[in-house]
């Protein structure tokens, strides 16, 4: 069911389209053999095919093409064993040649999908219309210098891909909840790091509104926006101001908008009149990319598992929640790290251990998954402890506090602090026989019908031994002694 | 003996037999760039480099380790980037412009053993016919007619490289040809101009033009040097993605003079109203030399031949207007500033680039242009598919094919220059050519009425420059052209 927006003469229809440029993990660039790598001196990881001096040339990176390919598969998407790169001219300082090499009319990849789970459990089909390969252009940087402006070719010349949605989505949360899905796929393939405050996954936004059943209405597309939480406010802002204006009499021009984040709206950055002609035609410089079809499917088998397989796979072989599950997958080194952890164990201590303590500590912390201080095999020696009745959960959060803090294994940290639990009988009678004795009004009052009481005893008991005292025989010797 | 006359052959021989050494031979070519500078052919001469480059030659020589162009002293189109040397493709936006790198097509002369006299004058960025369109001024001929001591051109647009070799300034010179640039200075200026197969030599580091066309070749004084000195400068460049991964064949080996039994086309179309008499006897003289050695001669059709230059003057721009967009101000060359980035452009560029340039360059965005693309681009390519396809279908009936080089001989400084039209004209039997990728050479082969050089045009199949040269190798020898033209050695 398509989400509607209610305004004041009716409801609307909020349709739109996302496209992601994506930057590749390649260490060399899409045409060059310069680096790539983020943060780096401005103009240091530049070479003449980059600045685009005279008789300069441009040859394809295979990794490059290889990436797109494997996107494209992880996709679902057709791919087109031959495509074409083109060159769309624009002048502007930070763009040396005074085109981008881009595809236009064939790129490397066609249509696909990507699926969505939406949190009432459904799931919805979002169309791709095409990937393609395209060169970054350079960083403009105009707060160096009063009245000049620096130019950064650093980025000048890193592959992109740029990643097409059909006009599917119908609200800002499916727009969020698309980019979400998406991000985590370029991550689970190792394509792109999705990092959105590095620049190295940005959208455009395309958005229309219409009445339900209606045709498209026009569209804005808004510029550049450059995290998930903007593209939704961006989305959200600009489908109330086209309503507003329909609803007041207006008509929506076709214009590009830009997101400014502090203010929290978008505003128009060029018109349709002002719009380039690109005069796209396909670069000569390059021939037209032909892939060996046993390659794409080399790379097809190859592929690792994706979100939705591992989902599918975590709700149905470790019996998981679909809620926990799409927790662990969210990002493929979480959900290796759960597996490694429940490989041999129950799966959803694992999956408990992982989510409320190791995330817990990784949030305080701040730290990624991949820089956790503890390791995936040393929790699950940990897990190991508490199964078999080494430790308590109790005693196993104590422990695994200390591993966090000390690095150490938790059977060296048991050791050192004497944490094994006590399991021994004889012990734990003697500790509940002298708490018993030093509580004879509690017990007289237990005794008396104030059951309630039992756990002040546990407590008790566990006071006096340090919380060693194995709590199922403790239960068990201390019930056998209060009933007399 | 005149160490300038020598062709690359004899030099190699003489130098081979310590007739004399490489740093004599440089310095001959070295006072006699001097004394060819009213011809305005050089831009840049290199001096100091060639003469340590001859001495490095002589080292070799002296080692028994000659190389296949040892001490061979050469001019170099402009339109070339040479480490460290003023490289500015004949146009004022290039100012002051040294590559920190080198092209492949001269660093593999160089690693033959070639020497750099210097940077020759050119039509800006090799658009023109005359050499008239350099921002450094235009290039003289060394040609005289009988009888009228008007300045002639040196055809173009490597009008330098055609003028250095004919006037004797140096052995041999490169030119790149992207409608004629090679073949029709080299018809003009009474010399051996080659455009080999696109793809056998490596654009990488030759300023681009149009880049589906360009091509680099060898402009010589005879076949055989043609040969040799393509065999140094061809191969296979990963740095260039359109350069071919063919093997470098001996092309010397292929002047065997045999052509018996070779099917030479002569294509129909080619014969155009109002030619001069004097190009079509030369064109039938031609056939004449061919068929009493021993080739078959066959009537061939090309029909798409009038739609060729229509094709190439939207084609050739349209990949102009996007390679020259490079040229804004903003890295190197030209600069001249404006209050914003757009002004900046407009001063630069339009202080910057000539008049020819500035006419390709906005009939290239025109037809590139939204609404224009479908009418104009993409038709001119679909021409271009049904003329390569015209040359693929008459080779499957002959070896090669025989025309005239160009409708006529040089023309004075000053003729043909109110008419872009008239211009154009002169590419019409090389442009079809380069539209298909096809190597094609010009030969001397005879003098016009008023004792101006015309050449023969060879043309073969893709990557069969073999044949091209045996055939081309058959009509020089036939022809005996032994006219100078009048400025050589810098007198008269």
């Amino acid at each position: 069911m398509p989400a509607l927006v209610e305004g004041r003469t009716g409801a609307w229809e909020v349709v739109i389209g996302l496209e992601a440029h994506a930057q590749v993990i390649s260490k060399a660039k899409l045409f060059s053999g310069a680096a790539t790598a983020f943060g780096a001196e401005p103009n240091t990881q530049v070479s003449l095919v980059d600045a685009a001096f005279p008789g300069m040339l441009p040859v394809i990176n295979r990794h490059c093409v290889e990436q797109a390919v494997k996107t494209g598969l992880g996709l679902a998407a057709e791919i087109n064993l031959v495509s074409v790169f083109d060159r769309k001219n624009y002048f502007y300082a930070d763009l040396p040649a005074g085109y981008q090499i881009s595809q236009y009319t064939r790129p490397v990849v066609g249509k696909g999908r990507i699926t969505l789970d939406m949190t009432d459990g459904s799931t919805r089909e979002i169309g791709i219309t095409r990937l393609h390969l395209e060169q970054d252009a350079g960083k403009s940087l105009h707060d160096q210098h009063p009245t000049r402006t620096y130019v950064d070719l650093n980025r000048a010349g890193v592959a992109l891909m740029e990643i097409v949605s059909e006009p599917d989505l119908r609200s800002a949360e499916e727009a969020g909840a698309y980019l979400r899905k998406l991000r985590s796929i370029l991550r689970y393939l190792g394509t792109c790091d999705g990092n959105m405050e590095e620049g190295s996954l940005r959208c455009d936004c395309n958005v229309s509104v219409r009445r339900p059943g209606a045709p498209l209405g026009t569209r804005c597309e808004i510029k550049n926006v450059n995290s998930i939480r903007y593209v939704m406010q961006a989305i959200e802002y600009e489908a109330r101001r086209q309503i507003e204006l329909v609803e007041d009499g207006g008509a929506v021009e076709q214009e590009t908008r830009l997101f400014d984040a502090g203010k929290g709206i978008t505003r128009p950055m060029r018109s349709k009149e002002h719009a380039h002609d690109y005069r796209y035609f396909p670069d000569p410089d390059l021939l037209p990319l032909r892939l060996d079809p046993d390659w794409v499917e080399a790379l097809r088998h190859g592929l690792p598992e994706l979100p939705d397989a591992k989902r599918a796979r975590f709700i149905s072989d470790y019996r998981l929640s679909p809620e926990d599950a799409d927790v662990l997958i969210g990002e493929r080194a979480s959900a290796d790290y759960f597996e490694a952890v429940a490989r041999g164990r129950d799966p959803k201590l694992a999956a408990n251990w992982v989510m409320v303590e190791l995330f817990g500590v990784l949030n305080r912390l701040g730290r990624g998954i991949e820089s956790s201080p503890v390791s995936s095999v040393m929790l699950g020696e940990l897990l190991d402890l508490i199964q078999d009745g080494t430790l308590s959960g109790r005693l196993g959060k104590e422990v695994f506090a200390a591993m966090v803090d000390t690095g150490k294994r938790a059977a060296a940290i048991v050791e050192e602090r004497g944490l094994k639990q006590v399991s021994d009988s004889g012990a734990i009678e003697a500790a509940v026989d002298t708490v018993l004795a030093a509580q004879a009004d509690k017990v007289a009052e237990y005794r008396a019908g104030r059951e309630k009481l039992f756990g002040f005893f546990v407590g008790q008991v566990m006071k006096a031994t340090q919380g060693k005292a194995n709590p199922a025989l403790l239960n068990e010797v201390l019930r056998k002694k209060l009933a007399g | 003996m005149t160490l300038t006359d020598l062709t690359i052959a004899e030099a190699r021989t003489g130098l081979k037999k310590r007739s004399f050494s490489a740093r004599e031979l440089t310095a001959a070519h070295l006072a006699a760039v001097e004394a060819a500078r009213p011809l305005n052919a050089f831009l840049v001469e290199t001096p100091e480099r060639a003469l340590s480059m001859a001495e490095a030659s002589d080292a070799r020589l002296a080692r028994g380790e000659p190389r296949a162009m040892e001490g061979m002293p050469l001019a170099i189109k402009d339109l070339f980037c040479t480490e460290g040397v003023l490289t500015t493709a004949g146009s004022r936006i290039l100012e002051g412009f040294r590559p920190p790198y080198e092209s492949t097509v001269t660093a593999n002369l160089w690693q033959a053993g070639a020497v750099m006299l210097g940077k020759v004058n050119m039509d800006e960025f090799a658009m023109g016919s005359a050499n008239i369109t350099c921002a450094h001024g235009p290039v003289e001929s060394p040609w005289r007619r009988h009888g009228d001591n008007r300045p002639l051109v040196p055809g173009g647009s490597s009008g330098g490289s055609a003028a250095a070799v004919a006037a004797r300034a140096a052995i041999a010179a490169i030119g790149t040809d992207t409608g004629g640039s090679i073949r029709q200075p080299a018809s003009f200026c009474g010399i051996v101009g080659m455009k080999p197969t696109y793809g056998r030599c490596s654009r990488w580091g030759i300023v681009a033009f149009a880049s589906s066309l360009d091509q680099a070749g060898p402009m010589t004084r005879s076949v055989r040097d043609a040969a040799i000195m393509l065999g140094a400068m061809a191969g296979h460049d990963p740095r260039d993605s359109t350069s071919a991964a063919m093997p470098v064949p001996d092309f010397e080996a292929a002047l065997t003079g045999d052509i018996r039994g070779l099917k030479i086309g002569i294509p129909r179309e080619y014969r155009l109203d109002g030619m001069p008499s004097e190009i079509e006897t030369l064109w039938q003289r031609g056939i004449d030399w061919l068929k009493s050695a021993g080739a078959e001669l066959v009537d061939i059709s090309l029909k798409m031949t009038k739609y060729a230059l229509p094709a190439y003057y939207i084609i050739a721009p349209a990949e102009a207007s996007s390679n020259l967009a490079r040229y804004d101000g903003v890295r190197f060359g030209l600069r001249v500033p404006g209050e914003t980035l757009d002004e900046m452009y407009e001063n630069t560029r339009g202080a910057g680039f000539g008049e020819e340039v500035r006419r390709r360059v906005l009939i290239g965005t025109y037809v590139l242009s939204a609404g224009y693309y479908d009418a104009y681009y993409l038709k001119a390519q679909r021409v271009r598919t049904l003329i390569a396809r015209d040359f693929a279908e008459a080779f499957t009936r002959c070896d090669a094919m025989l025309t005239p080089t160009a409708p006529s001989a040089a023309f004075a400084m000053g003729e043909k220059q109110d008419d872009p039209i008239a211009m154009y004209l002169n590419d019409i039997f090389t442009v079809p050519v380069n539209l298909a990728g096809l190597p094609g050479i010009s030969v001397p082969a005879g003098l016009s009425s008023d004792g101006l050089p015309l050449g023969l045009q060879v043309i073969g199949r893709a990557f069969d420059e073999e044949t091209v040269l045996r055939v081309a190798g058959v009509i020089e020898s036939a022809a005996a052209f032994t006219a100078k033209p009048d400025l050589a050695g810098g007198g008269r």
